[in-house]
């Protein structure tokens, strides 16, 4: 399959994804009025990076620690029965309760809307948030949900066949943000 | 790695990569049973059921809380009440439970090879929760698991199971389990009971208990099945105890921190002292616990791999 991709349009690099982070940070605070209550949820894989550097910009800028946790939504994904490679399960990792907190949910690209559906239902099983909002570093556009992002990085108009492909040092070895065409 | 068995029949036919991804897999399950809410709608809308020919209830309640867990649906049937009695054969249940349009079918049965002959014939998943003397996956599974939870890893422990090897589905288990995993296993029981060819599976053979322990990071004490003694030629209860029996004395010469596993139900002094069941080496009731998630994270990936089937049978 990665034969038949072609790298498209650089849309970030490095220090573009590193300011986007910051903004993202800023909005989050502006929103919420400062840290109190507040707790970053990344979806995994990428998304739980980001909620982690997320949380590190926010410290920087308001002095207080954020609470990070790390979601895994393979069980509640809606197409478990379609899925044509079995996903692979792995663990939830929230230590803090959310109950009656204002939790930011973070993932890497924003696209159909239905990873981020069956994350409000994971959440919704482990307590009953005050507020859930959605941060995403890109919004590709083609949604078949109701779902919006509160806070996003960057808008990217997509057709059906390319694909955003966010890249993180922790996962790929660099930041960088490319459009690929499937061939 | 991905699973692509849509049954579990044994450990034997499994990879040591399968064994991990099933243990790995068990890990995020586990999880999920400490929630409030201790349940995902993973398996929502598939139905398991499951048969029962042999007496047991820790396994079948542990099989049914985790299929609730994973919202499917359960039905259980007890071949006391079946139409096995009016002489059905188990291929025709199969079929008749499949036209029921099953998804999983968690079989325990006396015949050794009977869930691996079950599978042949049906389209649904078959789990084996127990086939004569032949295999018992997930009790060997949460055994690792449990293992694995407390010392870290199985790679060169030295695992010690003592009592009824001969009879027992899960010695045979947990010796294919703990020997791809990279354990050294050794057998330990009256000659009686150990059976011929062991050694070929991986495992050393010893008829002395004190030597098995001092060696030992962990020892699985096996139930005496007295009721399989038909020739009436194993020893006696109390003889048994004394030679056999798991006690606190025995354990302060054993490996220090040594951890006490059996799958259950317990015969207290019979094979394992009273204050040794519920000592601190014990780990009897969590592996009770552990038993949910493995069997969860088992459903799970049978019920993928077979959806994968059916998708690829369609394509």
């Amino acid at each position: 399959m990665c034969s038949l991709m072609k790298e498209k349009a650089k849309i970030l690099d490095k220090d573009a994804v590193t300011r986007t982070l910051m903004r993202i940070a800023h909005e989050i605070l502006e929103k919420n009025k400062g840290t109190e209550q507040l707790c970053l949820i990344g979806i995994r894989n990428r998304g739980a990076y980001l909620a982690k550097r997320l949380a590190q910009c926010i410290e920087k800028i308001e002095g207080e620690p954020v609470a990070v946790g790390i979601l895994d939504i393979t069980l509640y994904r809606d197409d478990l029965t379609l899925a044509s490679s079995s996903p692979v399960v792995h663990k939830t990792e929230i230590d803090f309760d959310i109950e009656d907190k204002n939790v930011v949910l973070v993932d890497d690209v924003l696209y159909t809307g239905r990873t981020v559906r069956s994350a409000m239902d994971a959440l919704m099983d482990l307590g009953r948030p005050k507020s859930i909002q959605l941060a995403v570093l890109v919004d590709r556009g083609h949604r078949e949900l109701p779902i919006r992002a509160d806070f996003a990085g960057k808008n990217i108009p997509t057709a059906q066949n390319e694909t955003v492909e966010v890249r993180l040092e922790e996962t790929d070895g660099k930041d960088e943000v490319v459009i690929v065409e499937k061939g | 790695m991905q699973w692509l068995r849509k049954d579990l029949l044994g450990l034997e036919e499994l990879s040591r990569e399968e064994i991990e991804f099933i243990l790995q897999t068990a890990e995020s399950f586990k999880e999920v049973t400490t929630r409030e809410i201790k349940k995902v709608p993973a398996l929502r809308g598939k139905t398991v059921v499951n048969l029962f020919y042999e007496p047991s209830t820790r396994t079948r309640v542990s099989f049914e809380i985790a299929a609730k867990r994973l919202s499917a649906d359960v039905i259980n049937i007890a071949a006391e009440s079946s139409s096995v009695r009016k002489g059905e054969t188990l291929i025709d249940t199969g079929r008749n439970i499949e036209a029921l349009k099953i998804d999983i079918i968690v079989m325990r049965n006396n015949y050794s090879g009977a869930a691996a002959m079950l599978a042949r014939h049906v389209k649904a998943s078959v789990v084996n929760a127990g086939d004569g003397w032949h295999e018992h996956p997930t009790q060997a599974l949460l055994d690792i698991f449990t293992l694995k939870e407390k010392l870290g890893g199985i790679e060169g422990l030295n695992v010690s199971i003592v009592g009824d090897i001969a009879h027992s589905r899960v010695a045979r288990s947990n010796i294919w389990g703990l020997v791809k995993l990279g354990a050294k296993v050794t057998v330990c029981a009256p000659k009686i009971l150990i059976p011929p060819a062991i050694e070929e599976m991986g495992a050393r053979v010893t008829h002395d208990i004190d030597e098995a322990l001092k060696k030992s990071d962990a020892v699985n004490v096996l139930r005496m099945q007295f009721e399989r003694d038909e020739q009436n030629a194993f020893p006696k209860q109390l003889e048994y105890f004394k030679t056999y029996g798991i006690t606190k004395e025995r354990l302060s010469k054993a490996k220090k921190g040594i951890i006490v596993m059996h799958p259950g139900p317990i015969n207290r002094g019979i094979e394992i002292a009273s204050d040794v069941a519920d000592g601190e080496n014990s780990v009897i009731l969590e592996q009770v616990t552990n038993g949910i998630a493995i069997r969860m994270a088992v459903l799970f990936l049978v019920s993928q791999a077979n959806e994968n089937i059916k998708h690829e049978d369609t394509d």
